[in-house]
């Protein structure tokens, strides 16, 4: 029987990383709610712990239904191998905290998810991690913020909320020239829409709990290793080139030449901060993995029509998708996205020409639109970023990332475009009464 | 890890995470074409751990070796038998895959005794490389890297492989590929050991100079090097009185990493004493 040839994205969304239970017959990938794993001998044990042999010994390091969505992940990114863990967040620490300590320095982009803003900018700075932050489209500024201490250059795909389309191939570029590697938010576009490790990026993270999950159910995250970047050659991360006294006195580059950065995330990162999924979280997950096109496909539609109505409307000011010509991110979309410029998500804002009053008018006069603080969701969302998940930056920051007080922030889900169209057609009509 | 300066040149020996120990009997393993030393990381570092000594070389100019990388089978065979020397090893076992399993044969018929143990993985003899293939490892290697890694896998599914549970197989295969051959900029590795491969004509006559016990492992989907490609050398070793085991696991020719723990429980009651 002759094996596998090349399965397209859609095949590998669906059966990468699993197969009928071998001992069930089960077809749908089990939930492994287990914390621990019988050892077959002491040997057995032994040989585990050291990583003589590989499987699964506890759930806070792996479950055989986390590899499944690890390694579905993995070959949609183009990638390695991947570590699933408890938020998008979490992969961003995991991710950082694997490649530096106290004293690092990273690059990153102005255009980020709030949280992850907070966690730069404030919360590892408490820990001796200082982080320099470039417009994403200042390609000399990412070079001239290099210091001897950088370790890491870090941006989103489609920056939150503007969509600046980070310049992956030229921004890997002059991180790979400092030595260091480019980690990339990949949250707003999935693999179905760019695999930033094709562009010369060298890992990728999600917030699963966005378009990978896609119904508003589960918090979770997942990093991915494209093993391109050659931690020996660079000589900035001892802890993957030298031996290790927490870890047997493993030198995680030998054991794996092009694995160490996952060796060591989850033999240290997952063991010793433990922010782990739970595997029934996984298996939501993987539910949603499975449509993942299918919903994409009508994400992207459904936004295109929307745009097409807010761009045309006179009391939208601004409307921040690269799908519209006058977009600074336009002609990059098209290069760089799989599906041009209308694969540049579903999450983008648009500026109303009015008041804080108005823009409160507007929120509140919407009935299909949910209000709250996420994006992604199979169902249409909103929200004022000045006010919610970018609340914590002053004026100035918030004009660097392209916010202003008047900006909401749409996340389009797959309702009927024509009744999305409709309840933003009657809150815009709210929203300009609140102004007479 | 250790460094044996070989033919004046640096070469790389993965130890299992043990120091180099003379004494206990020692095991070598070699990589196939635009591979290196970590595809056996799941069966050196076991053995490492109980009673064996364990070299799984860089071959010269790959990865973190040295050296002129080897231009054909009998070239690369010449340098097991002198890496033995440089590192004060008498006897070993060798085990080879693919590529390095006609140079563990080639050498095990030219160290005769010195060699104990020999193995096999996905072997085959001849080793016929198609053109189209030889052609693409030098003018499109990326394609050709992609073409090796569809013809070698057999599952989406493997198990918890080389770097532990959600590691993706194939592209592990791919970016370990990737690197072996940015690994050295002067010689186009993956051409070379390709045609190396092909040109490899004294299988035949190598069996039977062997006098060590031989170990068959091979993948019953195999499509790069399929079982029956290897029966003429099992038949010439039964034919020429040799001790003759044949293992056939449920896999493609990623045995290492499709099946770390079968291969691994192969080799180590072979070569276990």
């Amino acid at each position: 029987m002759p094996g596998y040839s090349d399965p397209g994205f859609d095949t590998l969304a669906l059966h990468a990383g699993s197969q009928p239970d071998p001992a069930t017959g089960a077809r749908a990938v089990p939930i492994h709610l287990t914390t621990s794993f019988v050892f077959e001998s002491t040997d057995h044990a032994a040989a585990l712990f050291n990583l003589e042999r590989a499987g699964h010994v506890y759930s806070r390091i792996s479950n055989p239904t986390n590899a499944v969505l690890e390694q579905r992940m993995a070959a949609l990114e183009g990638g390695i191998g991947a570590i699933a863990v408890a938020s998008g967040q979490a992969a961003l620490h995991l991710a950082i905290a694997t490649l530096m300590g106290a004293g690092s320095h990273i690059v990153a982009s102005t255009a980020l998810y709030g949280g992850s803003q907070n966690l730069l900018h404030y919360t590892l700075r408490r820990f001796g991690i200082d982080t320099t932050f470039v417009r994403p489209g200042d390609i000399d500024g990412w070079r001239a913020a290099v210091r001897p201490e950088t370790r890491l250059f870090f941006g989103e795909t489609v920056g939150n909320p503007g969509l600046d389309v980070l310049d992956i191939p030229t921004v890997a570029q002059i991180a790979h020239e400092a030595g260091v590697p480019l980690l990339v938010d990949s949250t707003l576009t999935t693999p179905w829409l760019i695999k930033p490790l094709e562009h010369g990026a060298d890992l990728v993270y999600h917030s699963a709990t966005k378009f990978l999950s896609g119904h508003g159910t589960v918090i979770g995250g997942v990093v991915v290793d494209g093993g391109s970047f050659d931690w020996d050659r660079s000589g900035k991360f001892p802890g993957l080139t030298e031996p290790y006294d927490g870890f047997h006195g493993m030198t995680f580059s030998e054991e794996s030449t092009v694995g160490a950065f996952l060796l060591r995330a989850r033999r240290e990162g997952l063991r010793d901060f433990g922010a782990c999924m739970s595997p029934h979280t996984a298996w939501l997950i993987l539910q949603g993995i499975e449509t993942l096109s299918l919903r994409m496909e009508r994400h992207m539609a459904n936004t295109e029509k929307v745009v097409q109505f807010l761009a045309a409307h006179p009391l939208v000011g601004r409307v921040g998708h690269p799908l519209l010509e006058s977009h600074p991110s336009h002609a990059l979309a098209q290069r760089l996205l799989r599906h041009g410029a209308r694969g540049a998500g579903s999450v983008f804002s648009f500026d109303i020409k009015g008041s804080r009053a108005q823009g409160k008018a507007f929120i509140e006069a919407l009935k299909v639109f949910s209000h709250l603080a996420n994006v992604g969701d199979c169902r249409s969302l909103v929200i004022h970023p000045a006010s919610t998940t970018h609340f914590r930056m002053n004026d100035e920051a918030l004009a660097g990332a392209g916010i202003g007080p008047g900006t909401i922030r749409l996340s389009i889900g797959l309702e009927d475009a024509d009744d999305l169209i409709d309840d933003l057609k009657r809150a815009l009509k709210a929203a300009e009464k609140a102004g007479a | 890890m250790m460094f044996v300066p070989v033919n004046g040149a640096p070469t790389y020996c993965y130890t299992g995470g043990k120091p180099f120990d003379a004494a206990k009997p020692t095991v070598v393993f070699i990589h196939g074409v635009l591979n290196d030393h970590s595809v056996w990381i799941l069966q050196s570092r076991y053995l490492a751990h109980h009673g064996f000594n364990v070299l799984a070389v860089d071959l010269p100019g790959h990865c973190r070796s040295g050296g002129e990388a080897p231009a054909s089978v009998e070239e690369a065979a010449d340098f097991i038998g002198a890496l033995l020397d440089a590192a004060g090893v008498q006897q070993a076992a060798l085990v080879g895959h693919s590529w390095g399993s006609l140079i563990a044969l080639e050498a095990a018929a030219r160290l005769k005794e010195r060699v104990t143990h020999l193995v096999l993985v996905g072997t085959a003899f001849p080793m016929r490389v198609s053109p189209a293939l030889i052609e693409a490892s030098m003018n499109d290697p990326m394609k050709a890297l992609t073409m090796v890694n569809i013809f070698s896998r057999s599952t989406l599914c493997a198990p918890p492989s080389a770097l532990g549970p959600g590691t993706w197989v194939f592209g592990a295969g791919m970016a370990l590929g990737r690197r072996v051959l940015a690994s050295n900029p002067a010689v186009n590795v993956f051409h070379r050991g390709f045609v190396a491969c092909d040109r490899y004509a004294n299988g035949e006559a190598a069996i039977t100079q062997i006098t060590a016990p031989v170990l068959f492992l091979l993948g019953g989907v195999d499509q790069m090097t399929p079982p029956k490609a290897a029966q003429g050398l099992i038949t010439k070793a039964r034919e020429a009185g040799k001790t003759v085991r044949v293992v056939t696991l449920p896999v493609g020719h990623h045995q290492m990493t499709e099946t770390p723990d079968a291969t691994l429980a192969a080799l180590h009651g072979f070569l276990a004493p």
